[in-house]
């Protein structure tokens, strides 16, 4: 059943009819040629599809595209542009924080979003007295990105950059 | 996927009568557990009621100084809600230990409570599942079932329960408010969810077409420390294989309130009622939690493979109760 769906992709006004079974991701990916979020496992557990929907990390393996009518998208592609990367990107560049690049763009986009999620002042699993602003240590990195699972193990690295991007 | 119709629900009257009209219609939330089940075949209905418009988005006081929680709250905004943080700490905790910041941008309350089980074989639809299937057989029963019941479970169906949220709010005494066209019901958290039985295709004692609209905390007296503990296989992003929720209150050296419940245990958070009544006025002492512990676990049969849960439940109670005990201490 096709339904008609205007997107704000990156900053672009998209307008497309999709079936009302389409996900987000294959939307993007499939609809649009907006291929920045990758697919992984497209069951919610790898994080490779992250995007920032009004701008919320969310994962668009699991989010109908019909529900985000009039909606805003912005993917690894959205964040900065080629001439003037987001800082975020830059740190993961200079810090080698990928391997194959797979996981890349959904660690770019959930990085955004946790660094907004600190600046609100939530909580997370590791942070103790939850009534106290959190500082972002590198526990609290590593719990607040754990939703991106990276194949090729380049975490260490991945956390260097993102320690690098917060100051 | 079978194809469905979709459709924004406006007010909460044209939702419930949407689903109750339609008896392949389903209400929508997050998505984060109803669309993998579109994608992996669990279920096909012909509509989806998306309800993440409807105005049940607020946490406000109740007039009795708890909290109401809406049904369409995000997980995260939970979490990180100030009188959360500062008067329920468990469910902060509990929220923050479950999946990751992405989904729980999505997930919400209500489905969070009706998120259904991950025994691997009820997701695998090629398997034999009376949950899924009604009537085909249970294959965690005597196949792999690391992750499955000890306490409450049938032969039918061994499944445990998922949600951290629940766990806690089934220690805090939470109370769940229904809608249907039939009118409004309340409900206990603590009797939400049903034990397998016969039936383990009911995961929840809610009737077809009820909406959760609310779930209502009541308040916890001065002098009440909380706690959320998991235990898992990695250090995050897994469910639990174990997990407590309390709720806990000492005076004069006495235990004087004391609300327990276990997660990863049973199809239901387990309110360990054999605990709470052995600790209610006892000093705090690490024998008397683990003979109240025992107590309570002497009810529990494991499977082939999960053996481990009895004495790992035990050891996270009695570590739970030593924290807290000693914050109240001090
Ligand atoms: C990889 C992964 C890891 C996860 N880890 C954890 C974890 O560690 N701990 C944990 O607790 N959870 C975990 N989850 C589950 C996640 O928390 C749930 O998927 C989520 O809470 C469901 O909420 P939702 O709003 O997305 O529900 P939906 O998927 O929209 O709905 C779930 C069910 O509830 C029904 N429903 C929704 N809202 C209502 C309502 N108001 N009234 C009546 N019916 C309603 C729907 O019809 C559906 O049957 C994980 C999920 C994934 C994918
Ligand atoms: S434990 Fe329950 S959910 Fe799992 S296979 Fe058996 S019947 Fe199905
Ligand atoms: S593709 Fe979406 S989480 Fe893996
Ligand atoms: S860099 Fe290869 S998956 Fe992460």
């Amino acid at each position: 059943m096709e339904r008609p769906v205007t997107l704000h992709v990156d900053g672009t006004v998209r307008k497309v009819s999709v079936d009302t079974r389409t996900t987000l991701l294959d939307g993007l990916r499939e609809r649009l040629a907006v291929t920045a979020p990758k697919k992984g496992c497209d069951h919610g557990q790898c994080g490779a599809c992250t995007v920032l929907l009004d701008g919320r990390r969310v994962l668009a393996c699991l989010i109908l595209a019909v529900t985000c009518d009039r909606s805003e998208v912005t993917t690894a592609d959205g964040l900065g542009d080629s001439g003037s990367p987001h800082p975020v990107q830059r740190a993961l560049l200079e810090h080698d924080g990928l391997q194959c690049g797979y996981c890349t763009p959904g660690q770019a986009c959930s990085a955004v979003g946790m660094l907004d999620e600190a600046k609100a002042g939530w909580p997370s699993a590791v942070s103790g007295d939850l009534r106290q602003n959190v500082e972002l240590t590198e526990e609290e990195i590593r719990e607040r990105m754990s939703g991106n699972l990276c194949r090729c193990g380049a975490y260490p690295n991945i956390v260097a950059a993102l320690r690098e991007a917060i100051r | 996927m079978i194809p469905f119709e979709y459709r924004r629900a406006e007010d909460t009257d044209s939702a419930v009568t949407a689903v109750a009209a339609d008896p392949r219609a389903v209400f929508l939330a997050g998505g984060t557990n109803l669309v993998d089940h579109l994608k992996l075949g669990i279920t096909a209905p012909d509509e989806l009621v998306d309800v993440t418009d409807l105005p049940l988005d607020a946490i406000e006081d109740t007039p009795e100084g708890g909290l109401r929680i809406g049904a369409t709250v995000r997980n995260s905004d939970l979490a990180a809600s100030p009188p959360v943080r500062e008067r329920y700490r468990a469910l902060s905790l509990a929220l923050l230990s479950g999946a990751s910041g992405q989904l729980r941008n999505r997930a919400t309350t209500g489905g969070n409570l009706l998120q259904r089980t991950r025994c691997p074989y009820f997701q695998e639809i090629t398997t034999p599942c009376n949950k899924r299937s009604p009537g085909t057989g249970c294959s965690a029963l005597h196949g792999h079932n690391k992750n499955h019941a000890v306490l409450g479970a049938s032969d039918s169906c061994v499944a445990t329960h998922p949600s951290d949220m629940a766990v806690a709010m089934a220690a805090l005494d939470g109370t769940v408010h229904v809608r249907s066209d039939r009118g409004e019901r309340t409900i206990p958290v603590t009797e939400l969810h049903r034990l397998p039985g016969e039936q383990p295709h009911r995961d929840t004692v809610l009737e077809r077409g009820e909406l959760i609209t609310a779930v209502d905390l009541p308040p916890l007296p001065t002098g009440t420390y909380t706690a959320y503990r998991k235990v898992r296989e990695r250090a995050s992003y897994a469910f639990a294989l174990v997990s407590v929720a309390a709720v806990l209150r000492v005076d004069n050296g006495v235990i004087d309130d004391v609300r327990l419940a276990f997660g990863g245990l049973a199809h239901k958070p387990w309110r360990a009622e054999t605990v709470e009544e052995r600790l209610r006025g006892a000093t705090p002492a690490e024998s008397t939690f683990r003979e109240a512990a025992e107590a309570e676990l002497s009810a529990a049969r494991a499977l082939a493979d999960n053996a481990f849960k009895i004495p790992l439940a035990r050891n996270t109670l009695g570590a739970v109760l030593r924290d807290l005990t000693t914050e109240a201490a001090r």
